[in-house]
């Protein structure tokens, strides 16, 4: 394979053993933003853990974990402001609770509800909900950049995708269109290695997925993605080129998908045990966790403190799911146009009838 | 201005006019809508009264306008995005079917999608391969979309207004053969014409003669042949494909008792197939003959050469008729 001479900047502080490589920006001197980095990452791996076992229970249907990549989603969700918009994927836990998505939303979303994405919290009202066909969000994601610019909103959009979806016309049409407008859109991939059954050696013959920016004119480069203070620092830098009408950036975060695809797959089928236990060794909070015990900001009593409210907060949310119920059924065509079609006033009565039969039959049983 | 005589191409024009002018969310995106004015000329002078900030030449991706539309229309912009022919649309339906014409059913409508995509169908204008397409049957197949066929000035004047009013995703289809034929008076006036109706262009009371698009012409033209043989037909321009106004498609069939359905499309699983279940669903004992569908067969549409015989004429049209204005 030939490859044409491309240097991009790669970006780690911490080893995967949590030493600090080098010197840090000013911005990580403050304790409590990693104290508050950290609490996240841990209630994003407690949250995730519990929906697994959810779908193990028969609780909610299959669900996307996003165990592994929780240093990508808490570094762009603490750096996006609220106006800002986020269009994510499927494996976007981490940045949508940091956005202000509800823990039960997302709950309510894969235990097959489509309530779980009417968002209500105001701070999210833009954001996309997320979006299960591979890499066309990057699309919507340039809409939402282009309205922004068309009305000189000095605002960003962020979207994500895994590594699997950079092979997509859709993410390649987004990076040219992106490209050629100086979108303000930031393009974070997701690059944990593993596309389900397909390892990133055979998903794209370039050497990086970063450098897919430079064909479409603009900046790219790789971040170790089990470093929060990598992905901050460099999400914090692109986000403010893009605010500041510099062009887009797209940043390829280095990770591992330490979960399997979904509830759905079982990666031992295709993927070897050893690699996998090298790559707990690389994961993202233990890094921290390490890293901020050296600094002595943190102990085995804070740990403690922290799971245990962590774990609270996760079963009030799964209180909260459960509470919920099912929409009735009249609410499958209330938003399908802003008003049902009177050219289909029969469709909704004879669909309404079907259901009313149903639930007399159950009734009666 | 009420005595100009305006094409159906000029009538989309206007109202595109109309509409920019009318709101500022409103906005033209495409291929080579910009400073050429669309290659149909469909978007001439926009860029000009409008600027290049809402009258946007595209990149040459098909896909990216139908995603990019999506984000645009969650934002509160109205885009109109021309797609250049409909044998390239088909690079835009996984955004439509994915996603503009559930978004706002998956968020409980919390985001929506207002976005019209325009673009020029059919056959019979000698075009290259790929540009002779008839196939809004995929699109009418799509819960949540809209699908509109305008066969007149007026209509597409009337309906792309209303396309852009509507809070919902719009596919608008011109039929080329149909852009510069029979200019008619045209009053600007910005007055839309209701979604979800059928309009009925003739009133008769032997048979109902249904179509849409460029084959409107054909079927009002087998209309007038059949008055000549003292034969009052019914003709209904369905317009809107989807959702369907079954209603008045069924009043006329309960009155004429007689039925033809005229369509450039390929015959199976048309819209006519659609429509010929449902009158039989809704009024089989008032049929007084089996409802015929006149059609394009089964094959891809022929390079300019044979064209013609894709496309229904009047003739077949009045062959239908006949059989079943005599069916014993």
């Amino acid at each position: 394979m030939v490859h044409n001479k491309v240097d991009l900047p790669y970006t780690r502080y911490l080893s995967p053993d949590g030493q600090l490589l080098g010197e840090l920006p000013a911005w990580a001197d403050d304790f409590n933003l990693l104290t508050r980095l950290y609490r996240q990452m841990v209630l994003t791996r407690l949250f995730d853990h519990k929906a697994v076992a959810l779908q193990r229970t028969g609780r909610i249907g299959t669900y996307a974990p996003t165990l592994g990549q929780e240093a990508i989603g808490v570094a762009i969700g603490s750096l996006m402001h609220a106006e800002d918009v986020l269009v994510p994927y499927y494996r976007d836990t981490a940045v949508q609770l940091m956005r202000g998505v509800r823990m039960e939303e997302i709950l309510l979303y894969w235990g097959g509800d489509e309530r779980g994405s009417h968002f209500a919290e105001p701070a999210v009202a833009q954001d996309f909900p997320i979006c299960v066909p591979i890499a066309t969000q990057a699309l919507h994601a340039c809409g939402v950049a282009s309205a922004f610019k068309i009305r000189g909103e000095h605002r960003v959009v962020v979207t994500t995708c895994g590594d699997g979806g950079t092979s997509k016309g859709d993410f390649l049409e987004a990076l040219n269109v992106a490209g050629a407008w100086q979108l303000p859109v930031v393009f974070v991939i997701n690059n944990n290695q593993w596309a389900i059954s397909v390892p990133r050696r055979i998903q794209c013959g370039a050497p990086t997925l970063a450098q897919k920016a430079i064909g479409a004119g603009f900046h790219g480069e790789q971040v170790d993605g089990n470093d929060l203070l990598a992905v901050y620092d460099r999400v914090q830098i692109a986000l403010e080129r893009a605010r500041h009408g510099k062009g887009p950036v797209l940043l390829e975060c280095l990770s591992y998908r330490l979960g399997d695809h979904t509830t759905a797959d079982d990666a031992t089928r295709y993927r070897p045990a050893e690699e996998v236990k090298h790559a707990w060794l690389e994961e993202p909070i233990k890094r921290l966790q390490t890293f901020m015990a050296g600094q002595g900001v943190w102990d085995e009593g804070r740990e403690q403190a922290l799971i245990a409210e962590c774990q609270e907060l996760v079963q009030r949310a799964v209180d909260n799911f459960d509470a919920a119920g099912s929409q009735p059924p009249e609410t499958l065509m209330d938003y399908v146009y802003a008003q049902w079609p009177v050219a289909l006033a029969d469709q909704r009565e004879w669909f309404l009838e079907r259901a009313a039969r149903r639930a007399g039959g159950a009734a009666h049983e | 201005m009420s005595d100009a005589k305006v094409s159906l191409l000029e009538a989309v024009n206007l109202a595109l006019h109309r509409a920019m002018g009318e709101d500022e969310n409103v906005i033209v995106l495409g291929e080579d809508v910009g400073v050429n004015g669309g290659v149909f000329r469909a978007t001439l002078g926009l860029r000009d009264s409008f600027g290049f900030k809402r009258v946007i030449d595209s990149p040459l991706a098909e896909t990216m306008l139908g995603g990019l539309v999506i984000g645009m229309a969650a934002q509160g912009l109205k885009p109109v995005v021309e797609i250049q022919f409909m044998g390239f649309i088909y690079a835009t339906m996984e955004h439509l079917v994915s996603h503009a014409s559930r978004m706002r059913n998956r968020t409980r409508g919390r985001i929506t999608c207002p976005i019209v995509m325009r673009s020029p169908m059919g056959a019979g204008i000698r075009a290259p391969e790929h540009h002779s397409e008839s196939t809004e049957a995929l699109f009418a197949h799509i819960p949540g979309l809209r699908v509109l066929i305008p066969s007149s000035p007026a209509r597409a004047y009337g309906l792309l207004l209303a396309a852009i009013d509507d809070p919902d995703p719009v596919v608008f289809l011109e039929p080329t053969r149909l852009y510069r034929m029979n200019p008619q008076p045209l009053i600007d006036d910005g007055k839309r014409l209701p979604l979800d109706s059928c309009f009925t262009l003739r009133e008769g009371s032997d048979i109902t003669l249904i179509s849409w698009g460029a084959s409107v012409m054909e079927t009002l033209q087998a209309a007038t042949a059949l008055a000549e043989q003292g034969v009052s037909a019914e003709v209904i321009d369905v317009a809107c494909i989807k959702p369907l106004d079954l209603d008045t498609l069924e009043a006329s069939v309960r009155k004429t008792g007689r039925c033809v359905i005229v369509h450039e499309a390929p015959r199976s699983c048309g819209v006519g197939a659609e429509i010929a279940a449902s009158l039989y669903e809704r009024a089989w004992l008032e049929l007084q003959a089996p409802i015929q569908r006149v059609t394009a067969p089964d094959i891809p549409p022929p390079l300019y050469r044979l064209e013609q015989l894709y496309i229904p004429s009047v003739e077949d049209i009045l062959h239908a008729c006949d059989s079943v204005l005599n069916f014993a």
